[in-house]
């Protein structure tokens, strides 16, 4: 298997553990690209990828730029603040008239799900789904899932607990079909207003002690609380969620054993997570970060070889 | 499928030994010369031209893998795509004599797209070529190799198949494969 089964990455749930397999191995060599002196290789040359973003980002739309640059391709972007999306044109005009300047892939991020899936049905460009509101962020997962093989050898069997908001959390979703997928098994743990009624029908396991979860797992993703998609308090305060979710220094030493930390980003320091404990030996943030990239060149570069 | 053995594992073992005697009266004492496998083929035959080289010199020619997918030019316009492999290089090749090592040399584009991969890791004072085999008359590039071991004449629907033992062969051979419709 040397090609994706899909045109367009919208979500793992749409893509095979083969797929998985291969997106990693691709990654791996473009990692290795990205620690020479020279860190370009010409591949993309002749493709032009538009970044749709109608929803804010930094780290995942610098990422992609960055991967996008590092293949040779030819880089537009569009955000919707500025844009005639605040004029009332709809998503597929905004879309189109992008594609009629001759673009061959379009990474959006929205904040509506489904969008990308509504993209592709119209549009004959490749999307990468760079987040759609709720629902998932594949590049987020597979890039998770990279750093967790990377630290631990492999993802198979191990545990991994996803801690936090997991009812307006895109990178959840997306990391419990990933990490199911290669073989690992999932916890999720969070307190119960913001758990999903029907989550265990993913075949997750739930935990509301945070402290339980973390003695459980070999590896730890910790999220940030999504204040900005909260139509309605889900917990008493911030203070409070501190107190029982919130994970410091202390508390990993305490662990009788070595756990792996990690954090999507952005981070609210002090907030699920405090300073000591982000910047640790156990934490894997920032190769996250680097990995990303590699990620995103392997997804870019293998859609871009199925036209 | 008709195989031919164009050439056996005495033979070859006699080839891979005057192409080292010819690289060392270029090369002397390799203080200066580094060896680059093409991947994925020209890796086992730059193994074994170091191994070789170890055994007249006693010393390690600095060997490296270069891994020429993601420079190549048929990128989108194979029917196929080609998997990436490794690229292992753990030198400098800045003003280093490179020599570049494939088993057969058929178009000259993987020659081209190694030459263009081997820049990113910096500047080498030259570049030569080492093959195995030159198909002759087949070249879309001007492209020639320095070091031959076999010029084989062979027809374009023709293939010609380098098999070592390290490839679970069972034994170093060449052999001129012809397809044959059945």
């Amino acid at each position: 298997m040397q090609e994706l089964s899909v045109r367009h990455l919208l979500g793992i749930k749409d893509i095979t553990p083969q797929d998985i397999q291969l997106i990693f191995e691709t990654a791996d060599n473009f990692k290795d690209v990205l620690n020479r002196p020279i860190k370009k290789v010409p591949s993309l040359r002749d493709i032009t990828i538009a970044n749709v973003f109608f929803e804010n980002s930094t780290r995942t739309r610098l990422s992609f730029e960055l991967a996008e640059k590092r293949l040779s391709a030819d880089v537009i972007n569009f955000s919707s603040s500025g844009s005639s999306v605040k004029k009332g044109e709809t998503l597929l005009d905004t879309v189109n008239n992008i594609l009629a300047m001759k673009v061959d892939m379009i990474v959006m991020r929205h904040s509506s799900p489904g969008a990308p899936h509504f993209l592709s049905k119209h549009i004959p460009a490749n999307i990468v789904n760079a987040g759609d509101g709720t629902h998932e962020h594949p590049t987020q997962a597979l890039l998770d899932s990279f750093s967790i093989r990377e630290r631990l050898g492999e993802v198979a069997g191990k545990k991994v607990v996803i801690i936090g908001d997991i009812l307006h959390s895109r990178v959840a979703l997306s990391n419990i079909f990933a990490l199911q997928k290669q073989g690992a098994e999932v916890m999720v743990c969070g307190p119960i207003t913001l758990l999903p009624k029907y989550i265990q029908q993913l075949g997750v396991k739930v935990e509301t002690n945070v402290r339980k979860a973390l003695e459980w797992c070999d590896v730890a993703n910790v999220l940030r609380i999504q204040l900005e998609r909260q139509q309605m308090k889900y917990f008493p305060s911030l203070r409070e969620y501190t107190l029982y979710y919130g994970i410091d220094k202390k508390m990993l030493d305490s662990l009788n054993k070595e756990i792996v930390l990690m954090h999507p980003g952005p981070i609210n320091r002090g907030v699920e997570l405090s300073s000591d404990a982000a910047d640790s030996h156990h934490s894997i943030i920032l190769n996250q970060v680097e990995n990303g990239v590699a990620i995103r060149m392997a997804v870019l570069y293998l859609l871009a070889q199925r036209g | 499928m008709q195989k031919r053995l164009i050439v056996n594992h005495q033979l070859l073992e006699i080839m891979v030994m005057r192409l080292c005697h010819q690289l060392i009266e270029n090369h002397g004492d390799f203080s200066d010369s580094v060896i680059l496998g093409l991947q994925p083929r020209g890796k086992y035959v730059a193994q074994r031209i170091q191994r070789t080289l170890a055994s007249i010199l006693g010393k390690q020619v600095p060997t490296g893998l270069l891994d020429t997918t993601f420079h190549r030019d048929d990128f989108r316009r194979r029917d196929t795509p080609i998997a990436a492999n490794a690229t292992k290089i753990d030198f400098l090749v800045e003003g280093k004599k490179v020599i570049l090592v494939d088993d057969v040399l058929y178009t000259g584009r993987s020659v081209r797209a190694a030459l263009d991969a081997m820049i990113a890791y910096g500047r080498p004072a030259s570049v030569e070529l080492l093959v195995l085999v030159d198909r002759l008359y087949t070249r879309h590039l001007p492209i020639q190799p320095t070091y031959v071991g076999r010029q084989v004449n062979s027809l374009l629907s023709q293939r010609v198949l380098v098999e070592w033992k390290e490839q679970q062969a069972e034994e170093d051979a060449i052999w001129l494969v012809t397809k044959t419709d059945e």
